[in-house]
């Protein structure tokens, strides 16, 4: 069976940490970062990235838009 | 540009699945994290991109927390003044019939000061189309109690909750555009789940092409929250969204045109 696998490409100066993204990954791809952005906000990025299935549900509720979803199967 | 990325070997232009369409602007949003509005100006933006009407469509921006509008979205705009948005949409609408004109209003724009304006040109049946987020408060002015804040619900002007025998009830808005004549299709959503995020999706693309019909006034409501008022984490908010206003607001269509 061809396994689905997606990425997600977030833009970090723009998000503003809220966590609605975590909350909405079904597998648990998206955590939020120790660092900071330049606005002082703790971003999300992919802390595992293996586990995306590219299902975009981040990207939909993501208020600021920050977030770009690509899938492919292999 | 700052970026975090996945893999890097999927990420390709032809697995593209989602993009910020380039209806919205690279202003960042002045909403507070977690906010509401931006997931349906991107929404309004989608919709206005998919059915090929940027350069159609013309928005009315209210006064309130989206009184900035027309900086991140890249289509025509006029400003109004406080509440009465679908006035001057009615103007613009009938000077100029083939363009496709909405208003974004706020609960403390669209259901306090501009009540009249409101009811009056769905009344009417004017052919345009209000998208009223509706968060229980005043957001930009920091958190006073709204027309339609819940019973005992907390604000910066009933710190002990909303008593209804000295404040009033909460006002059901679309349910008073749904009984009039002149309303053509309203419904109420939510945004705050990928499946209502659909879901208000499909309801503003009926409403943008139930305009082309001229039938008549098309009003989406959006339930949103308010994390700064209400003084909670967004994602508490969310939660405390769907336990304290679904009950009292519940989402669905509340008038479909007959068939």
């Amino acid at each position: 069976m061809a396994k689905i696998r997606g990425s997600i490409v977030v833009n970090v100066e723009k998000c503003k940490g809220c966590e609605v993204c975590m909350v909405s990954c079904p597998t648990g791809t998206i955590a939020m970062a120790k660092e900071v952005n330049g606005k002082g906000y703790n971003y999300a990025f992919p802390a595992n990235p293996e586990l995306c299935i590219g299902c975009a549900n981040c990207a939909m509720v993501c208020p600021d838009g920050v977030i770009t979803v690509y899938k492919t199967k292999i | 540009m700052v970026q975090f990325t996945g893999i890097k070997e999927i990420i390709k232009p032809e697995n593209l699945v989602y993009k910020k369409t380039n209806i919205m602007t690279k202003n960042i949003l002045s909403y507070c994290p977690g906010c509401g509005h931006g997931t349906a100006h991107r929404i309004l933006a989608e919709i206005i991109d998919e059915e090929g009407l940027q350069s159609e469509a013309i928005g009315v921006s209210p006064v309130g927390c989206s009184v900035f509008m027309y900086y991140y979205l890249d289509i025509d705009w006029q400003e109004a003044a406080h509440g009465r948005a679908p006035a001057v949409a009615t103007a613009i609408k009938r000077l100029l019939p083939e363009k496709f004109v909405f208003t974004y209003q706020g609960d403390g724009d669209l259901a306090a000061i501009g009540t009249a304006e409101t009811i009056h040109a769905c009344n009417r049946g004017e052919n345009i189309l209000i998208i009223f987020i509706n968060n229980g408060i005043y957001g930009m002015t920091g958190g006073q109690m709204a027309p339609t804040t819940l019973p005992g619900m907390k604000s910066s002007t009933s710190p002990y909750g909303r008593d209804v025998k000295t404040m009033g009830n909460p006002i059901k808005m679309a349910d008073i555009i749904a009984s009039l004549p002149g309303s053509y299709y309203v419904t109420r959503q939510s945004v705050h789940t990928p499946a209502n995020v659909k879901k208000t999706k499909k309801a503003i693309r009926k409403a943008v092409q139930y305009q082309k019909l001229n039938k008549g006034t098309c009003l989406v409501e959006i339930l949103s929250n308010c994390p700064s008022g209400w003084k909670m984490t967004p994602v508490q908010s969310n939660k405390w969204m769907e336990e304290n206003m679904f009950p009292y607001y519940p989402l669905g269509d509340l008038k479909t045109p007959k068939e």
